[in-house]
């Protein structure tokens, strides 16, 4: 390497200048502060997201450019995270920085619905996270009301696609917008609870919450 | 082939971004230089021409932000009708509070010339590559390893300077030699 080349023949000819630039480098490194970074989608913060301690596990919000709800996922641990915002990332913009404010509202609704003072969010959701059947599928859960229960073969009935009750299914488990959005209202035609998101005894926590299970 | 999220950038690089950033505009504005180098570089991001090094970019983002701050506090008119309650020039006593034990040695990088310090900083403070030096200052690296070596040798100087009439160094000398002191190394 010509820069290790370099910097050999430079310590050799005159040490003291390079003592002086380790000197610059440790007082440069005492006590650093995080940055505080802009989280507002007008100063280019496309995405805020923030990560909440929730009674049925760690949640990853983010609120979108038009100031809706992009994402309300299951992130249990870092890596969940990560693959989280490099999603956002992906498909609806780079610019995402962690902005506590701007979640504030939906994680405040959240937790209220999980001590049951709350029945509805009052929250605009933007799907930009799902592919155009995904939307479809999840939108028929407006009707589906706190407390109800559905099966995968009725919605994909509604969706006039009697057969695809597996295709409803994965579509479901795909939510970007749990809890919000409430798969967990779905389960199988015999009853049972079956897969998600968030691990079955959240979704079983989720229905006797509602007094549904 | 999408640009990863901006917070992980931030996640990854900003303890260099802040170490840059003090080293090239003090232990005082320091923060702030940085803080303006996250909120340009989110509002610029993904760069138009690609983002194969995001660390040398956030570099180069950030030394040409410490230029912008230094040439803006250059150009602020200073109020001539006004007495300035403190001498404008020598050590800011705040700067030797929140460096720490080093108050010699951030006179002496305030000592250098611009270029010769931000070189010095990306260098030896970011260990950047010649490449992403030479980029930050619009130059060559050709040039880039001159002003490198010329300001570690112009460091060593004002070190030398400082370090022998300490600013700051209050009633430890006699009056001569703490006058001489805040001559602020202009002698040699």
């Amino acid at each position: 390497m010509d820069d290790a080349a370099e910097t050999t023949t430079a310590s050799g000819a005159a040490g003291g200048d390079e003592a002086a630039a380790a000197r610059l480098r440790a007082a440069a490194g005492q006590g650093l502060r995080r940055p505080a970074l802009p989280t507002s989608a007008d100063a280019g913060a496309d995405v805020g997201f923030s990560v909440q301690e929730t009674a049925i596990g760690r949640v990853l919000l983010a609120d979108g450019p038009g100031g809706a709800l992009v994402a309300s996922a299951f992130a249990p641990d870092d890596a969940a995270v990560e693959r989280l915002l490099r999603r956002l990332a992906q498909k609806v913009s780079p610019r995402v920085v962690e902005a506590p404010g701007r979640t504030a509202p939906v994680a405040a609704q959240l937790e209220e619905y999980l001590a049951g003072e709350r029945r509805t969010f009052d929250v605009a959701v933007d799907l930009a996270l799902a592919t155009p059947f995904q939307r479809a599928v999840l939108e028929q859960l407006a009707g589906v009301g706190y407390g109800a229960r559905t099966t995968y073969g009725a919605l994909a009935r509604d969706l006039g696609r009697a057969g695809a009750s597996r295709a409803v299914g994965a579509a479901l488990g795909a939510n970007p917008v749990c809890v919000v959005l409430p798969c967990h209202r779905v389960v199988a035609g015999s009853g049972a609870l079956t897969g998600y998101a968030g691990g079955l005894d959240a979704k079983r926590r989720l229905l006797a919450l509602e007094g549904a299970g | 082939m999408s640009a990863p999220p901006f917070a992980l950038l931030v996640e990854e690089h900003w303890r260099d971004v802040a170490r840059l950033a003090r080293a090239l505009a003090g232990p005082l504005d320091g923060d702030d230089v940085a803080q303006q180098a996250w909120a340009q570089a989110l509002a610029a991001y993904p760069p138009a021409g690609g983002l194969r090094d995001p660390r040398a970019w956030l570099l180069v983002v950030t030394s040409r932000c410490a230029t912008d701050v230094h040439r803006a506090r250059a150009r602020r008119p200073v109020p001539v009708e006004e007495v300035p309650e403190a001498p404008l020039e020598g050590a800011d006593p705040a700067d030797g509070e929140l460096a720490g034990a080093d108050p010699a040695l951030w006179a002496a990088v305030r000592a250098l010339p611009e270029r010769q310090r931000t070189a010095l900083a990306l260098r030896y403070v970011a260990d950047a590559d010649h490449a992403t030096v030479a980029s930050a200052l619009g130059t060559t690296p050709g040039a880039t390893r001159r002003l490198v070596s010329d300001a570690l040798a112009a460091l060593r100087r004002e070190l030398a300077v400082h370090e022998a009439a300490p600013e700051g160094a209050g009633d430890a000398g006699g009056r001569d030699e703490q006058q001489e002191g805040t001559g602020r190394g202009r002698r040699s």
